[in-house]
């Protein structure tokens, strides 16, 4: 070790394949102590494969891959030991009740029941679980679940956690408080890795994040870095009415492409990303053309999104 | 390597004791009540009419005596099929619990000994309730019968590893049926518990004789009638063990292909 301070995860041309298929196509990325990074990407990208691998359960078909300092080929059991994983599916024991989940847990880790009793309390307190403790797992919802998850994976005290897509599946006031939670972990120091296709989520919880498609990188930095890079400051939208059809949004495209640096023809509304959005707008009318709609908005982390991975539906 | 499996295996021990403690009422009425039908109706019922006609090809002991520390191993297969089967298949498909467990310092060879560990308690503790029972009903003829317990627990390690093993390749439950169907009914059927597997045609014989049940049948009735010869008993014995370590190595190769991917 040298006095730098040395990244948590690490990684090198890390790549993934199973079979023919390659997942993870060569990717290089630090995460630091103390941030949340966020993977970002549609269904299929090899976001859940690189987490997997991070979390030292699936070995690298190629590249260089560095956990806190630890190689995962030979020093699994040494980083699992210090990684919290909450993955995509709950595996939570279901006949078990809420706080059995937890102590049995810690003694995985090697932590004394004494110690496992203790930890349990305090986080069903941080995941106001404290009053279902007795509870089955079974009779949870599906937010109280993602919560216990959560717990579970903090009963080792982490020094980095993993979140594969932590809310898929929840009602808005489930992920706000999951948020809420993670937010607060965040505060007290623990570095996280959060996979997501929500960009309401990237944008609300990670300092820094990637964009994946196809098993690469495509962009990198934080959400304004990226917003910034990306799509323009402002976006307007213009929605004509039921009488213009999608063949005509063609031609009218062509008569205000020159009042945007990118233009976007979709079904139901056209996208003019400029960073002014109001003398678009005032444009746009001067021209003659009468919208239905106008709407002008910031660019928010979608729009990266959808221009770095398309439209079409992958699956 | 030994001391850390050692210390993963106890790490687990809470969570199967939680296990234990929530389905050891309904196994007991389960694994335990179907081998006392047995006996009530095959040892005492059947044997009744047996020994009426005279027991001179049984050796002269009662038709109950005969069967008794057969039935006892034919329990400990079934036990123990039955728990490398379907809890098997839970922990990686329905509940999961092997995922959450190799997310932590336990590695996929720790749960799987974990996982037989547990399989080798029911087994012993359902055989020893069995066995103290088969003894009240005079089903033993030697205090040596009671050597029928760890022959018993043997045998169904013998069966439960392999198993264990098939279970962690397959997709879905459905091949189970196949193994007790063609597996452990044939096992039990043409084990030399109900009769001498010498009054079968020859390749039936042979095919007992490939069964570790026979084996553990045979042990556990010589040890009961104080008939064991060294060298046989030597035999089975590590046939049966050998069927416990190849088991145990393609399950533990099993759990891991399948969790690590």
């Amino acid at each position: 070790m040298t006095g730098q301070v040395e990244a948590l995860v690490r990684a090198r041309g890390l790549r993934k394949s199973y079979g023919d298929f390659e997942a993870v196509a060569g990717i290089d990325l630090e995460v630091w102590k103390g941030e949340a990074f966020g993977f970002l990407g549609p269904n299929g990208a090899g976001k859940s494969s690189t987490m997997r691998m991070i979390g030292a359960v699936s070995p690298v078909s190629g590249g260089e891959l560095r956990i806190l300092g630890m190689d995962p080929a030979t020093d699994g059991p040494a980083i699992r030991a210090r990684l919290g994983v909450c993955p995509q599916d709950d595996t939570l024991d279901t006949e078990l009740s809420v706080r059995e989940n937890l102590t049995v847990y810690g003694r995985y880790f090697g932590l004394s029941r004494a110690e496992c009793r203790e930890r349990a309390d305090e986080l069903l307190e941080f995941v106001a679980l404290t009053e279902k403790a007795k509870v089955k797992v079974d009779e949870l919802s599906g937010g109280m679940k993602r919560r216990l998850t959560i717990a579970r994976s903090l009963v080792s005290k982490p020094d980095l956690l993993l979140l594969d897509e932590p809310t898929t599946g929840l009602d808005p006031q489930a992920r706000h408080l999951l948020w809420d939670k993670l937010f607060r972990l965040k505060q007290q120091g623990v570095t996280l890795i959060i996979t997501t296709h929500y960009m309401d989520e990237a944008e609300q919880l990670c300092d820094r994040l990637v964009v994946m498609d196809g098993g690469l990188i495509a962009a990198e930095g934080s959400p304004a870095e990226l917003i910034r890079d990306y799509s323009t400051r402002e976006v307007t939208e213009l929605r004509f009415g039921p009488e213009v059809m999608f063949a005509d949004h063609d031609a009218l495209a062509g008569k205000v492409a020159d009042l945007a640096q990118r233009i976007e023809v979709l079904p139901d509304r056209l996208l003019l990303y400029t960073d002014d959005g109001e003398r678009a707008v005032a444009a746009v009318h001067e021209r003659g053309l009468e919208p239905a709609a106008v709407l002008v908005r910031r660019s928010t982390l979608e729009d990266v999104f959808l221009r770095l991975t398309g439209r079409t539906l992958v699956d | 390597m030994t001391a850390v499996a050692i210390e993963n295996g106890q790490r687990q021990f809470d969570y199967w004791l939680t296990v234990y403690k929530r389905t050891w009422k309904g196994s007991l009425v389960s694994s335990f009540l179907l081998p006392l039908l047995y006996l009530a109706a095959m040892g005492i019922g059947l044997g009744s009419f047996v020994d009426a006609n005279g027991t001179g090809s049984l050796g002269g002991i009662s038709y109950l005596q005969f069967i008794a520390p057969g039935l006892l191993a034919s329990t400990a297969l079934q036990i123990a099929v039955g728990e490398s089967t379907y809890p098997v298949m839970s922990g990686l498909k329905w509940q999961k619990f092997y995922y959450s467990m190799i997310a932590t310092p336990l590695r996929p060879a720790d749960v799987m000994y974990g996982q037989l560990a547990f399989i080798a308690f029911r087994v012993a503790s359902t055989c020893a309730v069995f066995l103290a029972v088969i003894a009240a009903f005079g089903g033993l003829r030697s205090p040596l019968g009671l050597l029928g317990l760890p022959v018993a627990l043997l045998v169904g390690m013998a069966a439960s590893a392999p198993v264990c093993a098939i279970a962690t390749t397959l997709k879905n439950d459905s091949g189970f049926a196949m193994i007790f169907r063609f597996g452990v009914i044939p096992a039990f059927l043409f084990s030399g518990a109900f009769f001498p597997v010498s009054q079968l045609p020859d390749w039936i014989e042979w095919l007992a004789y490939v069964s570790p049940l026979w084996h553990a049948v045979e042990l556990s009735r010589d040890l009961s009638l104080n008939t064991v010869e060294f060298w046989p008993a030597l035999g089975s014995l590590a046939y049966l063990a050998a069927w416990f370590l190849v088991g145990t190595w393609f399950a533990v190769r099993g759990l891991t292909k399948r969790l690590i991917s």
